[in-house]
């Protein structure tokens, strides 16, 4: 078995080739083309050798077969939202884009399935669905624009993920073209095909498996009634409280999030929805179902937040209020440019009980480096999103930002946590992969790799640390953090 | 720290240790008498409600298990076996969902965490402890299913979810295929719907009030009864996997021969049988995917040795 390969310099050869199975339009080489697909959504800089557009199933393996033959490196890249550096090219490697590939293919409204192609945006699913009563659970914040096959690949959350699970609950198969160009459907509409779970092995392997050309994807059915509600509190601790109640009371709202005064803040001003900014903490939560159950949760849910020092509870009156009140939680990132132009987004996840603990905590480590933090996140989960701002032209500021970043980590792992809840691993977090998981831990997941791409070429050197790919810095740009 | 499962790890013993056979109370699979049998640990070392979330030796008994979360409102989504409680870790080995996975899921969501013992003996932990991780690959995927040949399970976290408020079962005598449809078209998430081609039962779970109207709302179908439960399983005792689309056609072939034996799980593809189906052909790179995992997880085959992943077992 061979050990993840690195990049050669991309020859003429391999480009010739490659135009010979894609329309030549359809193979980038132009510097200034491939420039834009250095990174995804992380501050994490690589470099693509080249980049390639197929429309096919049939072009993805042609084009796998080459970079097979050459022994070069491919990385999958949907619409490159991830934030954990998993789509970053490193050396030059062959970037495929599955973003052409995004045709609806098949919807079955009565066992709620549908096949579609990997490109497909993840909030068009559920636009296209919408007419059947039905939707796509899965709801990253990002699901303007990212697709379902990145979804896949990292097993994308989202807000609504609480109740109905995050994307490996709702893929039911998968058409994936692994590292030799070979095809295999992964799982299947039936519900226990034969054999290990291969498809839920491959859901999360951030494009290291292989690359995915069709999906076929769980719908749910949508809700005939939804309350949005807005609780303020006037301690963090008070709202992560409440939060753990709810859960304990044995309810699972369909969302439950949470906002700090900063973050409150910067939304109010951005959006005038009304916000306590005055509030230490607010906790937006929406319980949906049928009518009965809404009402009275609705009803239980208030009480939980009045014994634990709710200020105000205020229940969304209408559709244009519940949708101010996600604006404001669905835009928070974007507020947060009128404080500082730069922000570094953290993914961590810690147990309920752990939260007011750990975001203390969060708060010292920022005070400690002299940063501001926002937090808003997914409290019902417990899937931490600390939001460093900063101004780069700051001199050092960087550093202080990587330095809190780490610290951040650790403090969610010691808490008995994990590295991510959605964002993946990537290249951002891989050399953190031992705080988690020992050598036996990380020897199996290397053989989980292994088996699905002994060639070593499908996205090498992400998620696992390895000694090779540690202590090579030659891919690494300046604002990476390891 | 978890449990210590060192002294599990010894009793399966290293890679030289010859074949070994995880045993839980054989209410899934018979171990066979010629193979040494090791047990996993068993005893619930933490329940957090508000975690939504246990700790458990795989060798724990469902029964025991449900009966604790039971005190505290919640329930796992792992169900006994026909023949008895069955452990925890054998329904995990076996991954066969029950017949609520409509609307409950499938049983391999449960599994956050596993401490399992590999082939050499050594004790490996996948997943992680919270509800919500993508901290590198789905190992506890994998092994959901994999009939301890990727390793034996010793330990594991599982999630835990509230006892619905209500849980009721209802059933249409003459239901054709249209009827059946209709159930999965307008009542809102079922928990389960089971047909055997004349009747079809269907469980509503939450508040008993919104399960009152949402039974109105189906008057237009001959009126639902509400059951004690639903149908008896013991008389099928085999499963056969379908695309849920190819159900209709297949019961009703079977009603045509004029011998019901089947019980199906609408929306699911899940066929309850008297007799075993035909097994299906594997496709080759499920195989050759299958072997090499075996090769990295077993390579000597001594972990529950005698068990093909691939040939298709419909019990």
């Amino acid at each position: 078995m061979k050990s993840d390969v690195f990049a050669q310099p991309i020859s003429q050869t391999l480009v010739t080739r490659l135009r010979q199975v894609l329309e030549p339009r359809r193979v980038h080489t132009d510097a200034a083309d491939i420039d834009l697909y250095k990174r995804d959504a992380s501050n994490i800089e690589g470099r693509a050798g080249v980049v390639c557009f197929p429309v096919t199933t049939t072009e993805v393996q042609d084009v796998i077969r080459i970079c097979a033959e050459f022994n070069q490196p491919f990385v999958a890249r949907g619409s490159g939202t991830g934030l954990a550096g998993g789509a970053t090219p490193l050396d030059g490697a062959v970037v495929i884009s599955t973003a052409k590939m995004n045709r609806l293919l098949s919807v079955d409204p009565i066992n709620r399935t549908a096949w579609i192609e990997p490109g497909m945006l993840n909030l068009d699913l559920t636009r296209e669905v919408a007419h059947w009563g039905l939707h796509f659970a899965p709801d990253p914040s990002s699901q303007q624009s990212c697709t379902i096959g990145g979804n896949v690949a990292n097993n994308s959350g989202g807000p609504h993920c609480l109740a109905d699970g995050v994307t490996s609950s709702h893929i039911l198969a998968c058409e994936i073209v692994l590292s030799d160009g070979s095809l295999v459907i992964l799982g299947g509409e039936e519900p226990e095909p034969v054999g290990l779970d291969l498809r839920g092995a491959f859901i999360g392997s951030e494009g290291m498996f292989g690359i995915t050309t069709k999906i076929c994807v769980r719908l749910m059915q949508n809700y005939s009634a939804v309350k949005t509600m807005l609780m303020d509190f006037t301690s963090v601790q008070a709202g992560a409280e409440t939060v753990s109640a709810i859960i304990a009371a044995g309810m699972v709202p369909a969302a439950l999030e949470m906002m700090d005064q900063l973050c409150l803040k910067a939304v109010e001003a951005y959006i005038h929805a009304g916000l306590p900014t005055d509030a230490a903490a607010a906790l937006l939560v929406e319980v949906s179902g049928l009518p009965h159950a809404v009402n009275e949760e609705t009803d239980r849910i208030s009480e939980i937040g009045r014994a634990h020092g709710a200020r105000t509870i205020r229940v969304a009156q209408d559709e244009a209020e519940r949708a101010l009140l996600w604006k404001g939680r669905k835009t928070a990132f974007g507020a947060i440019a009128r404080i500082k132009p730069n922000y570094y987004l953290h993914d961590t996840v810690v147990p309920r009980r752990k939260l007011n603990e750990v975001l203390q905590e969060v708060y010292r480590i920022a005070q400690r480096h002299d940063l501001l933090v926002l937090n808003v996140f997914h409290a019902g989960d417990g899937n931490l999103h600390p939001l460093l701002v900063f101004d780069k032209r700051e001199p050092g500021v960087m550093e202080r930002v990587h330095a809190a970043g780490e610290e951040i980590v650790r403090v969610s792992v010691a808490a008995g946590g994990v590295l991510s809840g959605e964002h993946g691993i990537g290249l951002e977090k891989r050399d953190f992969m031992p705080l988690m998981f020992g050598p036996h831990d990380l020897q199996a997941q290397s053989a989980m790799r292994i088996a699905f791409d002994p060639l070593g070429i499908a996205n090498p050197f992400k998620v696992l640390p390895s000694p090779s790919s540690c202590g090579d810095a030659h891919n690494i740009g300046e604002d990476m953090w390891v | 720290m978890g449990l210590d499962l060192s002294p599990f790890a010894d009793v399966v013993g290293s890679a030289t240790s010859g074949p070994v056979w995880i045993a839980g109370q054989q209410s899934r699979v018979t171990a066979p008498t010629s193979i040494r049998q090791v047990t996993a640990p068993s005893g619930i070392y933490d329940l957090q409600s508000d975690e939504m979330t246990v700790v458990c030796g795989a060798g724990t008994s469902i029964d025991e298990l449900q009966d604790a979360l039971r005190a505290v409102g919640q329930y796992v989504n792992l169900s006994r076996s026909n023949s008895g409680s069955g452990t925890v870790g054998g329904a995990l080995a076996t991954g066969r969902s029950d017949i609520y996975r409509l609307g409950r899921g499938a049983i391999r969501d449960t599994l956050l965490q596993a401490r399992y013992v590999n082939h050499d003996g050594q004790v490996v932990s996948a997943g992680g402890p919270t509800v919500k991780n993508v901290s590198g690959f789905d190992l506890c995927r994998l092994l959901v299913g994999s009939v301890g040949q990727l390793g034996f399970l010793g330990e594991v976290i599982l999630r835990t979810r509230p006892i619905p408020q209500s849980s009721r079962w209802f059933m249409i005598n003459e239901a054709r295929p249209e009827t059946v449809e209709a159930i999965l078209r307008r009542v809102y998430r079922p928990a389960s719907v089971l047909w055997d081609g004349r009747k079809v039962w269907f469980c509503i779970e939450g508040n008993s009030r919104d399960c009152d109207k949402t039974i109105q709302q189906l008057c237009d179908l001959e009126e639902p009864s509400e059951v004690a439960g639903p149908p008896e399983l013991g008389n099928f005792p085999f499963r056969q996997s379908v695309p849920p689309t190819e159900l209709a056609g297949l019961v009703q072939g079977h009603l045509h021969q004029g011998t019901v034996q089947l019980l199906v799980e609408a929306g699911v593809g899940i066929i309850h049988r008297q007799t075993p189906a035909e097994p299906k052909a594997t496709d080759k790179t499920i195989e050759l995917l299958h072997q090499r995992m075996l090769q990295q997880f077993n390579p000597t085959g001594r972990l529950n040795p005698g068990v093909s992943l691939t040939a298709g077992s419909t019990v």
